[in-house]
């Protein structure tokens, strides 16, 4: 996005000398339209945030938004459930999905690079095994993938949510059409000719051009992976090893049977999005989504 | 799809012309660097897909009839495809799944093409804000999303069905008969439309200032100017997001199922990967499971296939 904002300047200008005030309507009608989609899109976080204030007799008796006075109950509760289960939970989606974006992103990287980068045999036919990843439902491979982790006696570790969440076929994809545009060929040439070898070339003068590709894919698989719950919820069965979706969930189908649980539902929800979307709100300034259509044309 | 980036118009022979004596000479590096990955893709994509085939294809059978005989796996052929197309909780969960996709997908793409075109014109304040409110729901995960949505849904706990209540109507049905389609597809559309709004609007402001400047000089309103010229311009990135929408659409699975603790009206069955779950884990059926599994990522790469080809040939035809 931050490439886009040059031209705004340029483009602000001139029509609003020419527009010599258009009818109040055609001005307000569409800032109201957006602000009512910026409304819907923020109630429920409100909700969550308002609700977690209520004891857990206020949660069904006071009205939706009026704030309740069982915050600090709620959370002391929240925190001493299970022995602290819920900063395990926490622990473990932090774990899953900062290991595995980080890795996630080295190797759609490297691959990345490589494919746009190298002439070599068999290039075409690992790119099209990628492109057959990208279309193909990851969610579908949930089962098969829990039959090869349980031959391999990884079921229920960490490892069996962490492995999987590695590979990317759409991160290697982004990468390539990225290290395509962005590392120019003759940076390269110039680099091996100074003697570099294929590695330093890749890690001191490439991997500087594709960092905000990398920034990219890495938000992407870290999102991906946070707000995934299939794969954690057939993998594990051990609930010190489930990241918050799974364990929020758990929370929540319990709750049908004692309500008490609703409540630290809605708290722990509240407490888990917060710091999420204060990243991806930070984030978002550095990422690259323009690559993601861009690479679609041709 | 083609295999060319946008930047490269005249892909020149990677090899380093230094080293151009030493022909035949195949380069490992590219291997190493694509090692990893290759792995892992092999690993996690190639062998699940080929194992789920194979299992597909068996069966338990009793040998030796009478109650002395043996449970043993043996191949089956296309009986446990058979069996899948012909249940009726796993087509019936096709069926709810079109419902929910019909109304899932056109309003996502709707809402984000709108918002997106409003960022985008001159005559929209507060865009910044706007922008990043409609970006929030991105952050939160589906299974949260359905929590939250859910007890805007609950009878004792909607703030509209509290209005309602207090008209004398009565608690809104949120979550049974037909509004529960609605109410599980509101939660993706809630989830789905900044991302894609995000996707769409930075493709439109890559469109050059020039375009829409002949535009405007030749009488054209600002409502022309986006249906006209932004729209067409940005046919790429909406056949992106519609695909993205459509592969999410046939794999939902965490929104009914953190609802369904919620209400009677979700089965276990209620779309297909919940009949999958249930047959794999709950009754033991690996090999229906994985017939089932099997249709539905043939189905997703078929449609999915079928929409870019047609797409392709749309938008992309007279352009490049």
């Amino acid at each position: 996005m931050s490439a886009a904002t040059a031209p705004e300047a340029t483009r602000a200008a001139t029509p609003r000398a020419a527009r010599r005030g258009p009818a109040r309507t055609t001005r307000v009608l569409p800032t109201a339209v957006l602000l009512l989609g910026a409304l819907y899109c923020l109630v429920p976080v409100a909700w969550v945030l308002v609700a977690s204030t209520k004891s857990r007799g206020e949660l069904f008796s006071t009205f939706t938004f009026a704030p309740g006075t069982g915050l600090l109950e709620n959370l002391s509760d929240l925190f001493a459930y299970g022995d602290g289960q819920f900063l395990t939970w926490c622990a473990n989606s932090l774990l899953y999905a900062g290991a595995g974006a980080v890795l996630s992103t080295l190797v759609s990287t490297m691959s990345g690079y490589a494919l746009a980068k190298f002439r070599f045999p068999g290039r075409d036919a690992i790119f099209y095994a990628v492109l057959g990843g990208v279309l193909l439902p990851g969610i579908t491979l949930a089962i098969p993938q829990y039959l090869i982790m349980s031959e391999l006696g990884l079921v229920g570790s960490h490892w069996s949510v962490l492995l999987p969440s590695i590979i990317s076929p759409f991160g290697i994809y982004l990468s390539r059409v990225y290290a395509a545009a962005a590392v120019p060929e003759e940076v390269v040439e110039a680099a091996r000719i100074d003697g570099a070898g294929e590695w330093r070339t890749f890690t001191s003068v490439a991997v500087p051009m594709l960092v905000p590709g990398m920034v990219t894919v890495f938000m992407l698989q870290f999102v991906g992976i946070w707000n995934n719950f299939l794969l954690p919820f057939i993998m594990l069965s051990d609930e010190r090893r489930y990241p918050l979706t799974v364990g929020l969930y758990s929370l929540l189908s319990k709750g049908s049977g004692e309500p008490a649980l609703y409540s630290l539902a809605i708290v722990g929800a509240a407490v888990s999005i917060v710091p999420l979307i204060a990243l991806v709100l930070f984030l978002q300034r550095f990422w690259r989504l323009d690559l993601i259509s861009g690479g679609l044309k041709g | 799809m083609g295999t060319a980036g946008p930047a490269a118009p005249a892909r020149p022979a990677a090899r380093p012309p230094g080293r151009a004596g030493r022909r035949g000479r195949v380069p490992i590096a590219p291997y190493l660097f694509l090692a990893p990955g290759v792995l892992l893709l092999v690993l996690f994509l190639l062998v699940p897909v080929g194992y789920a085939v194979h299992l597909s294809l068996r069966g338990l059978r009793v040998s030796g009839g009478g109650p002395f005989g043996r449970r043993e796996e043996v191949f089956v052929g296309l009986e446990n495809y058979a069996a899948a197309l012909t249940s009726a909780d796993f087509l019936g969960g096709f069926g709810r799944l079109a419902v929910y996709g019909l109304i899932a997908v056109p309003l996502t793409l709707g809402l984000a093409l709108l918002f997106a075109l409003l960022l985008d014109a001159t005559t929209t304040t507060a865009k910044r804000f706007s922008r990043t409110a409609i970006f929030v729901p991105y952050a939160v995960p589906g299974v949260i999303a359905s929590l939250l949505w859910g007890f805007l849904y609950l009878p004792t706990t909607s703030p509209v069905s509290h209005v309602t209540e207090a008209l004398g109507l009565g608690a809104v049905p949120f979550l049974s008969g037909a509004p529960l389609f609605g109410s599980v597809a509101n939660i993706a559309v809630w989830g789905g439309v900044g991302f894609n709004m995000i996707i769409i609007y930075t493709s439109l402001r890559s469109i050059p200032a020039e375009v829409q400047e002949a535009a405007r000089l030749d009488g054209a309103s600002e409502l022309q100017i986006a249906l006209r010229v932004k729209v067409p311009l940005v046919a790429p990135a909406l056949v992106l997001t519609g695909l993205f929408a459509l592969i999410g659409t046939l794999q939902v699975y965490g929104e009914p199922t953190t609802l369904a603790p919620m209400t009677t009206s979700i089965t276990q069955t209620w779309v297909p990967l919940m009949t999958i779950y249930r047959d794999a884990f709950t009754r033991d059926d690996l090999p229906l499971a994985s017939a089932a599994s099997v249709l539905l990522a043939v189905g997703t790469l078929a449609v999915s296939v079928v929409l870019l080809r047609v797409a392709q040939r749309r938008a992309f035809g007279s352009e490049s």
